[in-house]
C-alpha cells in the first residue's frame, strides 16, 4: 500500500486526468481513507472557534469538572467501589443466585430474585448479556430475563454509589427503587404478553450453570465482610445537612469510618485469614496519617485503600483473584469516566455554569417536567450509548443547564439499560418483535415515572 | 485438542485464548484454538460468564482469565 504512483503503461498515461485520478484513488483506498481523515481532523482544528468566548469557557469548563471530579469523588468513592466490585465478583457465590434462576425455580420467586440480583451479579453490560440469555433460553424463562436485564446496569454497586454522590442521595435512591420496580413490572408485562409462546418453549439443554457452586466461607462472615465495607463507602462520603441526626453523623463521620475500618482489619485477620503483621502495619500507618493530617482525611483513606488492594495481592488464591477484579474494573471504567466528565464538562459545563450548548437550548428541550421533556430524555436515552457510569456526569451537567428532576431520572432509567449496540445483541437472542416490545415498555416506563418523580420532587 | 475460548471478543478473552495457546505450547501437544463470538452459541453451551474455555467441547472454565500455569495443569489432567 505504499505504492503512491499506478505503474501505468504509457498509453494508458495519455488517457484524461480524471480517469487517472480515479485509477489513483482505486489503486490507494486506504491510504486515501487515512488522508480524508486528516484533512477532516485538520478542517476542524483550524476552523476550531478559539478565542470566542464560548469556546475557550466551554474547554475550560471540561478541565473544571474533571478537577471536581478528581478532588471529591475518587479517592473516597470510586477507589472503595472498585474494591467492593472487586470483591463480589470473588466471594459472592453466584452460583446461590443462580439457582432461583433456574428452569425449575417458581416464577414469581425468579422475578423478584432477578430484579435485584444485578446489584451482586453484573457491573457492565458485556457481562450481563451472557447471564440474559442463559436465564432466558435454559433458565426461568423470559419474564425474569427481561427484569435482569433491565436492572443489572441499574443497581449495581457502582452506578447506585456515584449516583448517590454525584447527583445526590434522593436521585440515587430513586433510580435504585425505580430500576427495581421497573424491572418487575417489564418482567411480569413480558411474561403475560409472551406466556403461550414461553409454554410452548421447553429447556432442552444441560442447566450446568445454574448448579450451586457454593463456597466454602459461612454466610454470616461474608454479609459482615460487605456490611462493613459499604458502611465505611457510606460514612466516608457523609455529606453535611440540615436534619440534626444526619448532621450529628457528619461531624463523627470519620471517627466512625475508622471504628468499622478497625472491625474490617479484625475481620481480614481472624476470618479471612490474612497476616496479623501485615494488617496491623497498614492499620497502624493510616491512623498515623489521619492523625497527623487531621485536614485531609484522603490521604489516610487513600493509603488504607491501596493498603488493602496490596495485601490482597499479596495472598494467595481468592486475595489475588479480589485484586485483579478489582484491577479490572479500575482500568475497565476510569479512563471512559475521565473522558465522559471531560466531555459532559465541555458540552454541558459545571453546575451552575455554561458549556458550548446554551443553556436555554437545555432547558427549553428538557426543563421543567412536561410530558414531553420526560419522554424526549427517555428516547434520548435508551438511544445513547453511555459508557459504565458516564451518563451520571451527563445527567449532571444537563442538571446544572436546567433539565428537570423528572426527565434526569428519565433519562437515568432508560439511559443504561438500553443503547444501539445493546439493542443489536438482544435482537440476536430474542428477535425483533420482542426486543422493540422491551424497547417501548422502558421508552414509555421512564417516561412516567419521571414525570410522577418530577411532580413530587418539586 | 480442541480449544475453544467463549466470550464476545473483549480484551479478557483474547487474554484468555493466548494464555491457553501458551499452555498447550508449553505441553507440546497438537492443538486447535477456535474462538466463538456468536452470543447464541455461547449462550447453548451453557456458558454464563465469558470469557470461558472449554476443551474438547467440554466448558472447563468460565468466567475468568486463568493464567497458562492454571490452565496447564487443567490440561495436563485431561492428557
Amino acid at each position: 500500500m505504499s505504492r503512491i504512483i499506478p505503474a501505468d503503461s504509457p498509453a494508458k498515461m495519455s488517457n484524461g486526468w480524471r480517469s487517472r485520478l480515479r485509477a489513483l484513488w482505486k489503486e490507494n483506498r486506504t491510504e486515501g481513507r487515512v488522508l480524508l481523515t486528516i484533512s477532516a481532523v485538520f478542517l476542524a482544528i483550524y476552523f476550531m472557534p478559539v478565542g470566542t468566548m464560548r469556546f475557550d469557557n466551554a474547554l475550560l469548563e471540561g478541565v473544571y469538572l474533571v478537577h471536581w471530579y478528581a478532588q471529591e469523588h475518587v479517592i473516597l468513592c470510586l477507589l472503595p467501589a472498585f474494591l467492593i466490585a472487586g470483591a463480589m465478583a470473588v466471594y459472592l457465590s453466584q452460583g446461590a443466585v443462580m439457582r432461583f434462576l433456574g428452569p425449575s425455580a417458581p416464577k414469581p420467586v425468579a422475578l423478584g430474585v432477578a430484579s435485584v440480583s444485578g446489584i451482586l451479579l453484573a457491573v457492565c453490560s458485556c457481562t450481563v448479556l451472557p447471564l440474559f440469555g442463559g436465564i432466558y433460553r435454559r433458565g426461568a424463562g423470559l419474564g425474569p430475563a427481561m427484569a435482569f436485564l433491565y436492572s443489572g446496569p441499574a443497581i449495581n454497586i457502582l452506578a447506585i454509589v456515584i449516583t448517590a454522590k454525584v447527583l445526590g442521595a434522593e436521585l440515587g435512591l430513586a433510580r435504585a427503587i425505580g430500576a427495581i420496580v421497573f424491572a418487575i413490572v417489564i418482567g411480569v408485562i413480558m411474561h403475560l404478553l409472551y406466556r403461550r409462546e414461553e409454554a410452548s418453549r421447553a429447556a432442552s439443554q444441560p442447566n450446568r450453570a445454574f448448579d450451586s457452586n457454593d463456597n466454602d466461607r459461612p454466610l454470616a462472615d461474608t454479609v459482615i465482610f460487605f456490611t462493613l465495607m459499604v458502611g465505611m463507602l457510606v460514612f466516608a462520603n457523609w455529606a453535611a445537612a440540615d436534619s440534626g441526626v444526619w448532621h450529628l453523623i457528619y461531624t463523627w463521620k470519620w471517627p466512625l469510618t475508622a471504628l468499622l475500618g478497625g472491625g474490617f482489619a479484625l475481620l481480614l485477620v481472624s476470618r479471612w485469614g490474612w497476616s496479623v503483621g501485615r494488617v496491623l502495619a497498614l492499620a497502624v500507618t493510616v491512623a498515623v496519617l489521619a492523625l497527623l493530617f487531621p485536614r485531609t482525611p484522603q490521604l489516610a483513606f487513600a493509603v488504607a485503600v491501596v493498603g488493602i488492594a496490596t495485601l490482597a495481592a499479596l495472598q494467595p488464591g481468592a486475595g489475588q483473584e479480589w485484586f485483579s477484579q478489582s484491577w479490572d474494573f479500575t482500568k475497565q471504567i476510569l479512563p471512559l469516566l475521565l473522558i465522559g466528565v471531560l466531555v459532559a464538562g465541555f458540552l454541558l459545563g459545571r453546575p451552575g455554569y455554561e458549556g458550548i450548548i446554551p443553556s436555554p437550548w437545555v432547558d427549553a428541550a428538557v426543563g421543567g417536567n412536561s410530558l414531553l421533556a420526560n419522554l424526549l430524555a427517555s428516547v434520548l436515552g435508551a438511544f445513547m450509548y453511555f459508557a459504565t457510569l458516564t451518563e451520571v456526569p451527563i445527567v449532571q451537567g444537563l442538571l446544572g443547564a436546567g433539565m428537570g428532576k423528572g426527565p434526569a431520572l428519565a433519562l437515568l432509567l432508560a439511559g443504561p439499560a438500553l443503547s444501539l449496540p445493546n439493542m443489536l445483541v438482544i435482537r440476536s437472542i430474542i428477535g425483533t418483535e420482542k426486543t422493540v416490545v422491551y424497547c417501548a415498555l422502558v421508552v414509555v416506563m421512564a417516561t412516567f415515572s419521571g414525570f410522577i418523580y418530577g411532580a413530587f420532587g418539586s | 485438542m480442541k480449544l475453544q475460548i467463549l466470550g464476545s471478543g473483549c480484551s479478557k478473552c483474547a487474554k484468555l485464548a493466548t494464555n491457553a495457546e501458551a499452555a498447550a505450547q508449553a505441553l507440546g501437544v497438537s492443538y486447535e484454538l477456535e474462538k466463538i463470538t456468536d452470543i447464541n452459541a455461547i449462550i447453548d453451551s451453557g456458558v454464563m460468564h465469558t470469557p470461558a474455555l472449554a476443551i474438547d467441547g467440554e466448558v472447563l472454565l468460565e468466567g475468568k482469565v486463568a493464567t497458562a500455569e492454571e490452565i496447564q495443569s487443567l490440561l495436563g489432567a485431561k492428557c
